[in-house]
């Protein structure tokens, strides 16, 4: 694991927004070169984490460090990979020039021709191949399948040599097939690169044989982990309550039951 | 057929030798300054017109030339001159579509609002106007034979500052126009962009109805740039074909309303409009031939 501050660290904080909290004092950290899931019913709150991070949110109370240091706007040490639908299939830009954008997009002006354009084409070309997007990258990226979409959009986010990766949802919209390639995928982009990863994912299992550890949020409240430790009838059933439990079938895929239908209903208690 | 400025009427008539032909479309003043004015206004058009149609803004465009329409009426009213009413309004209200943020269905109903709202404006001040019905006409279909030496001027400036400043804020204008999220996180201030966008449109907006009027400002500033983003999927690429082709068709617009009966926006707009549907019937058959239907492609 790499040297270094923790990757996020969180000191009892809690999120607010219109006024309903979303969770409270969450004090977790997540040691540097790691890949961590973060898991949790839809609505729980894994988003937020992502943009408080990235610095588009305030916490309410408590203090938030990333990489060492507080979030701010365009910390170009990290790289994100937003929620999203699919792109626009008549988008008229190719999968290069948006890993391009990762680069320098945030760059006022345009490119002038000359010794940086080496530079740039170089760290593209390494940031597609990391994805083994290379191939697809000269085609229309409205183009191209859900799978290769999100591989061309791991490769922006890895254009900017981030230390850090925040990855929202990508294995959402993906066939099993798809999913597994793209959990590798960042899994050996963690190892070579030595940088760390925060992915969100409703589903753990397609990751859960590559992960370091897992955050959950559920029910307003964070904890973080070993996933052994924490994906397990007897912790959650201690932070959540006695309903919750752990069900593994015969290929080790975990199903954590209990916690979706209290969140689907927040107000009943 | 076609009046000069002093209004008598002028019958060129087509040769068999070209050069001839084209040199003679510079015979007069009124020609020249069309020429000129054409030019500038065809490249800031078909620059700006490619983000328009990157960030689906293109009823904001329609509708800032209506706005456009309301300012250049009320400059009547006051006796100021036109284009200064007309940027006022459009730079006013450009800025305010571009506060309302890019999610597509409330903008759109905001701006049509607005839109019914200044159009009402517009019919106020034209009555209280009472000018002559030949400048509405102008304002509505273009009036690009009478561009007067100052007006000229005004447009190369706002021209020039119009493209100095897309060119500033190309990088992150993309970002942001494709990936407003990821483009935020990097650190781009995509509000602000935005807004900035919808200033420079404004002016191109102002430009263009001078050319091809409030109603035909889709000719130059959208169907160019729609053209030019099928055919190539090059952002820098995309951009400079958008402004050719804008040239392309005024300049052709010109020459043939010289010659032909008819006013040049009608040209104008008639060989964007052609070269729209081949390209789109073109494309089309392409993507047929290769069986690669973007539909089909993404299951």
């Amino acid at each position: 694991m790499a040297e270094g501050p923790p990757a996020l660290e969180l000191d009892s904080v809690s999120v607010r927004r219109s006024g309903r909290t979303i969770w409270h004092d969450a004090s977790v950290a997540v040691a540097p070169g790691t890949f961590t899931a973060v898991v949790g019913p839809n609505g729980a709150g894994k988003t937020t984490l992502l943009k408080l991070l990235l610095g588009l949110m305030e916490p309410a109370s408590g203090s938030v460090r990333v990489l060492g240091e507080p979030p701010r706007r365009g910390n170009p040490r990290i790289g994100y990979v937003p929620q999203r639908r699919s792109l626009d299939v008549d988008v008229p830009v190719r999968g290069v020039d948006l890993v391009g954008l990762g680069v320098d997009g945030h760059r006022w002006g345009f490119q002038v021709p000359g010794a940086r354009r080496h530079d740039h084409r170089v760290r593209v070309n390494r940031a597609l191949d990391e994805v083994g997007a290379r191939p697809l990258s000269r085609r229309r990226v409205g183009r191209l399948s859900g799978g290769e979409q999100q591989r061309v959009l791991l490769a922006q986010a890895l254009a900017g040599d981030p230390d850090l990766l925040l990855l929202d949802e990508p294995l959402a919209s993906l066939d099993v097939r798809n999913q597994v390639v793209m959990a590798h995928l960042v899994n050996r982009v963690v190892r070579e690169r030595g940088v760390s990863a925060l992915m969100v994912t409703h589903d753990i299992n397609p990751i859960l044989g590559v992960i370091d550890a897992v955050v959950y949020i559920a029910q307003e409240r964070v904890v973080a982990g070993a996933p052994s430790e924490i994906v397990s009838t007897p912790t959650l059933s201690a932070i959540y309550g006695a309903q919750v439990e752990v069900l593994r079938d015969s290929h080790g895929h975990v199903f954590v039951v209990g916690l979706d239908q209290e969140a689907a209903h927040p107000h009943d208690h | 057929m076609i009046t000069d400025v002093v209004g008598g009427v002028v019958t060129p008539q087509v040769t068999w030798n070209m050069v001839r032909d084209i040199a003679q479309l510079f015979d007069y003043d009124f020609s020249r300054h069309a020429f000129a004015a054409g030019t500038v206004v065809a490249v800031v058009a078909g620059a700006v017109g490619y983000f328009v149609v990157l960030r689906a803004l293109a009823f904001g465009a329609h509708a800032l030339s209506h706005i456009g329409f309301a300012g250049a009426a009320g400059a009547g009213v006051v006796g100021a001159d036109a284009v200064v009413g007309m940027l006022l309004f459009t730079v006013g209200g450009g800025s305010a579509i571009g506060l309302l943020g890019t999610r597509v269905r409330e903008r759109d109903v905001a701006i049509g609002t607005v839109l019914a709202f200044m159009l009402g404006l517009g019919a106020l001040f034209l009555q209280l106007y009472r000018g002559n019905v030949n400048n509405t006409y102008a304002l509505l279909f273009g009036d690009i034979y009478g561009v007067s030496a100052l007006a000229l001027l005004i447009t190369l400036a706002a021209g020039a500052a119009t493209l100095l400043a897309l060119a500033c804020i190309y990088r992150p204008l993309l970002f942001a126009s494709l990936d407003d999220e990821v483009a935020a996180a990097r650190g781009v201030p995509v509000r602000a962009v935005g807004v900035m966008f919808m200033v420079l449109l404004a002016l191109a907006v102002s430009d263009a109805v001078q050319v091809v009027g409030v109603l035909l400002v889709f000719g130059l500033l959208v169907t160019p740039a729609a053209i030019s983003e099928r055919l190539t999927a090059r952002p820098a690429r995309g951009l400079l074909l958008s402004s050719l082709l804008a040239l392309l068709f005024t300049w052709l617009g010109l020459a043939v309303a010289y010659y032909a009966p008819g006013p040049p926006s009608f040209y104008i707009t008639t060989f964007s409009f052609v070269t729209y549907v081949a390209v789109r019937v073109g494309t089309g058959m392409r993507e047929r031939a290769r069986g690669a239907l973007p539909v089909l492609e993404s299951l």
